[in-house]
């Protein structure tokens, strides 16, 4: 039976197949064959390095050579020299853009670089039913250094210092909001984690709870001894049962293990933590409309202040946050806040999970120290687009985000950056977008889904909203003016000005980003009637040009609304008052005689 | 189970912990093989379940010693159901778009004879050092 010695790794996606990887595979077989090192040496087609800028990429194993630009000639030097005789082809060696030098060992590689898991250190890592696979991997330390060592005051400091914000999307500093609970005092306080995760394609938070529940368990028993808090809330929504299935499971185990209850470490302190489900309303990650809904009222915001840190579940002193900023408290504990504020941007610390979605390559969850483009994120994460189409948009922050175009990837993605180009970080969700997006059913979607989701309690929203909606609609469906463009920014920016929550003022964000990053697409929906991604099927025709049909009736046999009508063997013609503009025909059409105009 | 009440006893259950995972690793002359499948709600939809038992299933009845966890989302969304191995002394391999076939592949030629198949898909990030 073989037993190889080395192994040579050959990137099979879809850029470098593209770019002859499979060619590669056969020479450098060829090459093995001819030395006789068949037996010896395997070579295995890989799945997407996401490395595609510097494909077509070559691995070897075990001493971790990366060789990136690789031809198909290349093979039998790499067999030759690196092989046979132990010298790396340095050529072909992957060259540090910054110092120009040549990195033998792929460890030492920028590229490994780009994703960097804090939040995510233990998630795909240790089985989150069994507290001691946590505990191993030194989990409640963090808790253990706060009880024994540390004051509250220390605490809070230390998180002030690490410059870590809110992941839940707002970016308001966290040490900053533990303060400010603490100094309120009142004979009880709550510690709040917001799993409420709700823009469409986003699962950072529910990743997390699902892979690693001990540490946001962890970290707001941290949260509770910093702002002197003796109670836990987590408020999940009902539609995640796994998620809320093991934080169940984690709970008890640390109950059990008396990391949860009366006197945790010795130390007099008591901190438990209880389940409250949500039924999946938008509205209630934002933390007044979530604290309602737990006390069994309805989910609507209420004006701010009084702020929850002053006035917050049961009107006691309460702290809300999000799922993937609890994550990342303990190790911030353990490895100190300023080994935490070096990572990221001037104003933005540490890293972000994305859930990176749409069309692109490698459709995954990523994390990425603040500070990285959209650029590094696509092209050597991501893998690039699908299919290898043209890149268009990238959509962040979900329903009160904005989309972020060719001009914007080379922009640092932080907080702050994000604001200023009209989008904002949101909870993580990323969605990229190629040329077969229209931008402006983009916007409809996301006002669609703000329309579906409004509480109803402010007009603005309610209402406004609404009125955006069917502005985009009439656009859509070709009945746009130029009058209606006006009156989108208008209505835009009164919603964005008047309304009563979060939710509401950054609801217009996907109309006006793509108004201002777009603004061709909106003027040709009006004024030439045509959505050139093709999505918009009232502006779209279905023709079949007459010289190239030859009347096989195809088209007509499979048309479901009989909208094709023409005699055998003779030209046929489409019926626009009937067509549905189902596309069926075209798919049908041998002889590419249908087409959209 | 004891409670923990202290800082030390925290650590004498970490130390522990962990001296019972090298025993078995050093127990076993050919060392351990380490089975994880990524079992998050999108990895269970994808079929991630049936693969976790087939690996319990089939290790067993194969007579191969491994020790099969779950964990959570590894984040390769595009290649699911994902599950990685580690041979001993061995950087962990991730396997994407696992199928039984696959996993009878995994364990026949990897586990077995440290052959690799297709189906890699390359780690691309770091994590955080612990302390």
């Amino acid at each position: 039976m073989a037993k190889y010695k080395m192994h040579l790794l050959v990137c099979g996606g879809t850029g470098c197949s593209a770019s002859k990887s499979t060619e590669i595979v056969d020479n450098l077989h060829l090459s093995l064959k001819e030395k006789g090192l068949e037996n010896d040496v395997q070579v295995i087609l890989t799945g997407c390095f996401g490395f595609c800028e510097k494909g077509p990429i070559v691995k070897v194993m075990p001493d971790n050579t990366f060789y990136t630009e690789v031809k198909p000639e290349d093979a039998a030097e790499i067999i030759a020299e690196h092989v046979i005789k132990g010298r790396k082809v340095t050529r072909l060696l992957y060259t540090d853009p910054e110092n120009k030098e040549h990195i033998a060992d792929a460890k030492h590689m920028g590229f490994y670089k780009k994703q960097l898991r804090i939040a995510l250190r233990n998630c795909g890592f240790i089985d989150p039913e069994n507290i001691e696979e946590y505990i191993s991997n030194d989990g409640y330390a963090a808790i253990a250094k706060v009880l024994t060592e540390m004051a509250s005051e220390e605490v809070i400091n230390e998180i002030k210092l690490s410059g870590l914000r809110g992941r839940g999307g707002g970016g308001f500093p966290t040490g900053v909001k533990w303060e400010i609970a603490s100094k309120n005092h009142a004979d009880q306080k709550y510690v709040v984690c917001n799993a409420d995760e709700g823009d469409p394609g986003a699962f950072m938070d529910r990743s997390i709870l699902e892979g690693d529940p001990h540490s946001v368990i962890e970290a707001m028993t941290i949260n509770g001894f910093a702002i002197g808090a003796t109670k836990g809330l987590i408020y999940i929504r009902a539609e995640y049962p796994l998620a809320i299935h093991r934080l169940q499971i984690a709970i008890g185990q640390a109950r059990e293990y008396g990391l949860l209850g009366k006197n945790i470490f010795g130390s007099g302190f008591d901190f438990d933590i209880e389940l409250r489900y949500g039924a999946g309303a938008f509205v209630c990650g934002e933390e007044t409309a979530l604290i309602h809904s737990m006390e069994g009222q309805r989910g609507e915001p209420t004006f701010k202040p009084p702020f929850p840190a002053q006035s917050g579940y049961l009107q006691k002193p309460t702290n809300v946050n999000n799922v993937e900023t609890y994550a990342n408290i303990p190790i911030i504990i353990l490895k100190g806040a300023n080994w935490f504020n070096k990572i990221g941007t001037e104003k933005s610390k540490g890293t972000k999970v994305f859930a990176l979605a749409g069309q692109i390559n490698n459709v995954g969850l990523i994390e990425v120290p603040m500070g990285i483009t959209l650029r590094e994120v696509i092209y050597e994460i991501g893998g690039g687009i699908k299919n290898g189409r043209a890149f268009k948009a990238v959509q962040t922050g979900g329903p009160s985000g904005g989309c972020l175009t060719e001009k914007h990837l080379d922009t640092p993605i932080d907080y702050d950056n994000l604001i200023a180009a009209g989008s904002m970080m949101g909870s993580g969700g990323m969605v990229v977008m190629d040329d077969t997006s229209c931008m402006v059913s983009i916007a409809k979607f996301y006002l669609e889904f703000t329309v579906e989701e409004s509480c109803g309690k402010c007009t603005p929203c309610r209402v406004g909203n609404k009125r955006l909606h069917e502005i985009l609609e009439k656009i859509t469906k070709g009945n746009g003016t130029m009058e209606d463009l006006e009156a989108l920014r208008n209505l835009a920016g009164v919603i964005k000005d008047t309304a009563l929550c979060g939710l509401g003022q950054t609801s217009p964000n996907p109309v006006l980003s793509t108004l201002d990053n777009f603004w061709d697409e909106y003027v040709e929906h009006v004024k030439d009637k045509k959505c050139r991604a093709g999505v918009c099927k009232s502006l779209m025709r279905y023709v079949i040009d007459k010289d190239a049909c030859v009347g096989c009736t195809a088209c007509a046999r499979n048309c479901p609304v009989n909208a094709i009508s023409g005699e055998k063997k003779m030209p046929h013609v489409i019926n626009d008052e009937l067509c549905i503009k189902c596309g069926a025909c075209i798919e049908r059409c041998k002889f590419n005689a249908i087409s959209i105009k | 189970m004891t409670q923990i009440k202290s800082l030390a006893d925290l650590k004498a259950l970490k130390n522990n912990i962990q001296e019972k995972m090298d025993t078995r690793a050093k127990g076993n002359k050919d060392g351990l093989v380490q089975v994880k499948v990524a079992m998050a709600t999108c990895g269970i939809a994808a079929g991630a379940k049936q693969i976790f038992d087939y690996f319990l299933n089939e290790s067993e009845k194969r007579g191969i010693d491994i020790v099969l966890t779950q964990t959570g989302c590894m984040g390769y969304c595009h290649a699911e159901p994902t599950v990685e191995v580690t041979l001993p002394n061995k950087e962990p391999i991730v396997f994407g778009y696992v199928d039984t076939k696959k996993a009878d592949e995994i364990i026949e030629k990897y586990i077995k004879n440290g052959e690799l198949v297709e189906g890699i898909i390359p780690v691309n990030y770091e994590t955080v050092a612990k302390n």
